[in-house]
């Protein structure tokens, strides 16, 4: 039974969004969403507690060997992608576009033809497949029961924008069948289809509005998800020459069974299509210097930023890096990643102290943290590698969230801009307090962005990467600093009143406090999660194949440092219960001037009442994108080149010799 | 006795002992600075008058919420501490302390005030100067010794400050930040009656004002800890020597509060990254790629 759950994870979300296409504009399209989300939430959970309860949680399961079928719509999917991108390229006339879809495609399709016929399991199932499996289908399918809420405020407030809901609604299905696709495939080649697949379909979601701001942004997306692509294409093509298969789980099991005779053997040849395959995930996550495409991605409406940012598109790039761990570990390629990863949590960290629009800031805070992510997988080592999924889990839970709500106060408030949230506890008190625990969860104990923090400095440190490390700190530091000035706006006394309704979604509530719990749930179950999940994921590691069971870190130390933290949920509450019956005077704040007695404005020396305007710190002067996004792509791009050049010149020097 | 007795033993010598020594160090502090200013000077008990006067005053607060956000400010402050002396993980107390800090912030702009408001901006602006190289520290310390905890980093055969002297005299220039003594007080302003009146303190008063002063003896004693962590050794000898450090230390910050004007916000964080960089990222460099 639970092998089919697999397949029926991947093929329905397409069903149902081919069901949606053929709606048209009908009203049944919000009920067949909310039916599919709900279904895909209780298969994704059901399935992971199942397969756990039924096989023990550490089974490694192989299936699909047979796929004739299968293989041919795989392929005319494949075909059916390169016509949808080339009739759009030509259609908005960006033709060269096309090439970076039809060359690839072309090229795999022509290899995988003429490659012999190999029997290998399609289907891979592990701790790291199920927890992504866990990972897209419940913020996936919440995510989507948001946004049939939304998209009904959407259209009531966007006018201009041309009702498609039903389409847009098939698209972010066809995404997370995309994603179960992508996360749970051995073989390289459905791999490559699936990777096509979520490039094209957050390409399409850009561009749903279809203003000249949205096809541009959602073209720069494409080109640059698709020259990830052609690396990807061209890594898997380089593997499948070297070591003639194209199973994921064969490549890996080969390159574990020579061992450290593995960079004898193929010396640079083998760091080629490793540089490859993570440059690709590089553009998928984002990092500089592409970062510039996700942060473009915001003119679509939230629920598509939702999705893009949490639970899939951009994770779909640190899982694969996760999965390349082991090869870059101690080796150039991994500290090449790890710097831009790195250099990419830093510099983008500077240019969100910059931002006022909140989904900016969130958005710059994605990227940061990706950042510190691939920082994580490129070093490699279990820690880091156990820092890195950690982050991934946490990261994902608190960004859909945070996106969520900012939407959901976009559509009451009518603005997004964090100055407009001054006082939002006193103007939409649920919206702040959700806000508040959301932001709590990037950056502050007890949630477990800080203990993956600090297992990543651990590992960095151990492995000796001090140039890393330093960027590190001090992107930490700016971390706090640009989420501090968010949480109090929120918490502020409010300006002059104003009347606000709250025309939030009873199901955008259920998902909101589904989120909440879910972070809650995810902080007391941490060393349980870490023991049976993620352990034996990164502890050398399911990736290779060997069954050893190594704790990153010690079990007692994960005890000791939850036990620290869960302090942190009990201290504010027991003070805040037992000050409750104190007596104390309440007073007026100081203002220079005579306090009106509001708390918000002041008697100046005219007599006359002025009220009180308060901002933040910004530094747009010396941080603003404008400024620094060129610098900071042009550093990046150089360090690119220069691995790129290293890894050119020392194979062009082993032809010659 | 077991362990598990000596750690609580040490945890309450801790939590009594550490205000008193706190409040005699601002005493005498107080009494220093006097002197370099040419006066007499409170008497050195004074400090704890002040408290108990702070602490039999009616309690008062301009938001409600200010009450609860200050005596957690307080815990999240001694556990840090408490965490530093039971020999626990330095890195994790650090992070804690962080934690601690943003509560004063909160409790700090909740009440609309907007003098407390740029107080609390400003102070969240010295954490960004400060935390690169208390996170260093922690780093440095980790790979002399090979553990964050410490009660490892005291158990070595050498100082600690043989191998990081580049990260000890960035720790102590950040220190002053930390402790918010001038040229960086510019979260809290010394002297009342200057252009942000008393910055985060501003609307923090009576029994709220007695709490955030506990958290700053608190403060001051487990910075002072980690200065002398620098010095302490298997040798039991050390530990004398580390208390003269860190007295000469606290002297150390009392003269430069005493003999320089407040600067601007940027130019401190400017300042204080580049100390960072250059001694401290100097220091982790040369023992990463020279001494391990």
């Amino acid at each position: 039974m639970l092998d089919y759950a697999v397949p029926f994870l991947i093929c329905f979300p397409f069903l149902i969004s081919l069901f949606l296409l053929c709606s048209g504009k009908s009203k049944i399209g919000n009920s067949i969403a909310r039916i599919g989300a709900v279904v895909i939430f209780v298969a994704s959970v059901a399935f992971f507690v199942a397969r756990g309860i039924q096989f023990g949680f550490g089974t490694v399961k192989e299936l699909y060997v047979n796929t004739e079928i299968a293989d041919y719509v795989i392929l005319a999917g494949e075909v059916l992608l390169v016509l949808v991108v080339t009739f759009l390229c030509f259609k908005y006339k960006k033709y060269w576009i096309s090439l970076l879809s039809i060359i690839p495609t072309a090229a795999i399709i022509i290899v995988e033809e003429t490659a012999a016929k190999e029997n290998i399991a399609h289907i891979f199932i592990d701790r790291l497949a199920m927890l992504m499996v866990l990972l897209v289908g419940a913020i996936g399918s919440l995510i989507i029961i948001y946004a049939v809420g939304y998209m009904e405020g959407y259209h009531n407030h966007h006018k201009e924008v041309q009702d498609r809901r039903n389409y847009f609604l098939a698209l972010l299905f066809m995404f997370m069948g995309a994603m179960f696709g992508f996360v749970t495939c051995a073989s390289l080649t459905w791999l490559i289809f699936f990777w096509e697949c979520t490039s094209v379909c957050s390409f399409l979601l850009i561009g749903y509005t279809r203003s000249e701001e949205a096809v541009n942004n959602s073209f720069r997306a494409l080109w640059m998800n698709l020259l990830g692509g052609v690396a990807l294409v061209s890594g898997v093509i380089y593997f499948h020459n070297l070591f003639g298969t194209f199973s994921a789980r064969g490549i890996l099991d080969t390159i574990q069974m020579i061992g450290p005779y593995a960079s004898q053997m193929f010396g640079i040849t083998l760091y080629i299509p490793v540089a490859l395959i993570a440059f690709a995930a590089l553009t998928k996550s984002a990092q500089m210097p592409f970062s510039t495409w996700l942060l473009g991605a915001m003119v679509a409406p939230t629920p598509s930023s939702t999705l893009l940012h949490s639970a899939t598109m951009v994770k779909a790039g640190i899982y694969i890096l996760i999965r390349l761990a082991p090869l870059m570990q101690g080796n150039p390629v991994g500290m090449f990643v790890a710097l831009i990863g790195a250099f990419t949590f830093l510099s983008t960290s500077f240019m969100a102290i910059s931002q006022s629009d909140a989904k900016k800031v969130l958005a710059m805070s994605t990227i940061s943290n990706l950042g510190l992510m691939v920082a994580c997988a490129g070093i490699g080592t279990p820690e880091t590698v156990w820092a890195c999924v950690f982050l991934m889990l946490f990261h994902a839970v608190s960004k859909s969230m945070l996106f969520q709500v900012v939407g959901a106060t976009e559509n009451s408030l009518h603005s997004r801009d964090v100055e407009d949230f001054h006082g939002l506890l006193y103007i939409l008190p649920k919206h702040a307090m959700f806000l508040f625990i959301g932001i709590t969860g990037m950056f502050l104990a007890p949630f477990g962005m800080l203990i993956s923090k600090w297992s990543a400095l651990k590992g960095m440190t151990d492995d000796k990467h001090a140039l890393i490390v330093m960027i590190i700190v001090f992107g930490s530091a700016l971390t706090s600093f640009y989420w501090g000035k968010i949480m109090g706006k929120l918490i502020a006394h409010p300006h002059k009143k104003k009347e606000v309704k709250d025309v939030t979604h009873v199901g955008e509530y259920v998902s909101f406090w589904i989120h909440m719990i879910t972070m809650v749930l995810m902080v007391v179950f941490f060393p349980v999660i870490s023991s049976f999940y993620v352990d034996p994921t990164v502890g050398n590691v399911e990736m290779i194949g060997s069954t050893a069971n190594i704790a990153a870190i010690p079990q007692s130390t994960l005890y000791i440092l939850v036990g620290m933290l869960l302090l942190v949920f009990l201290i504010p509450l027991v003070m805040y219960f037992s000050g409750k019956g104190e007596e104390s005077t309440q007073k007026l704040a100081y203002m220079g001037g005579i306090n009106t007695g509001k708390n918000n404005g002041f008697v100046d020396s005219f007599g006359e009442e002025k009220y009180l305007w308060m901002t933040n710190y910004y530094y747009e002067k010396m941080l603003s994108v404008e400024r620094l996004m060129k610098p900071c792509q042009f550093i990046a791009t150089i360090i690119i080149l220069v691995i790129a050049c290293l890894l050119c010149g020392s194979w062009i020097g082993g032809m010659l010799g | 006795m077991n362990e598990m007795t000596v750690k609580i033993i040490v945890a309450v010598c801790y939590v009594i002992l550490a205000p008193i020594l706190g409040g005699l160090l601002d005493g005498i502090g107080r009494k220093i600075s006097a002197r370099m200013q040419r006066r007499v000077g409170p008497p050195i008990l004074q400090p704890f008058h002040d408290l108990g006067k702070l602490l039999h005053k009616d309690p008062i607060h301009v938001a409600p919420s200010q009450n609860f956000l200050m005596m957690s400010y307080l815990f999240f402050v001694i556990l840090t501490g408490g965490m530093i002396f039971l020999g626990m993980d330095l890195l994790m107390s650090m992070f804690i302390l962080s934690t601690a800090v943003m509560f004063l912030y909160f409790a700090a702009t909740v009440t609309g005030s907007p003098y407390s408001t740029i107080g609390a901006t400003r102070e969240l602006l010295q954490m960004v100067a400060y935390e690169p190289c208390v996170l260093l520290t922690c780093v440095g310390f980790y790979i002399v010794r090979g553990s964050f905890e410490t009660a490892e980093i005291i158990n070595g055969d050498i100082s600690p400050i043989a191998y990081l002297p580049g990260i000890f005299v960035a720790f102590i220039f950040i220190l002053t930040i930390k402790m918010r003594k001038s040229p960086f007080d510019i979260s809290t302003s010394h002297h009342p009656n200057q252009e942000i009146v008393r910055g985060i303190t501003s609307e923090i008063g009576a029994k709220n004002f007695a709490v955030f002063t506990l958290a700053e003896w608190y403060e001051t004693v487990f910075l002072m800890g980690m200065v002398a962590l620098f010095i302490v050794n298997k040798n039991p000898i050390s530990i004398p020597v580390a208390i003269v450090v860190a007295f000469l230390v606290y002297f150390l910050e009392l003269l430069i509060d005493n003999c320089s004007a407040r600067m601007k916000a940027d130019k401190m964080i400017k300042l204080s990254w580049m100390v960072t960089i250059i001694a401290a990222g100097a220091n982790l460099l040369a023992l990463i790629y020279i001494f391990k």
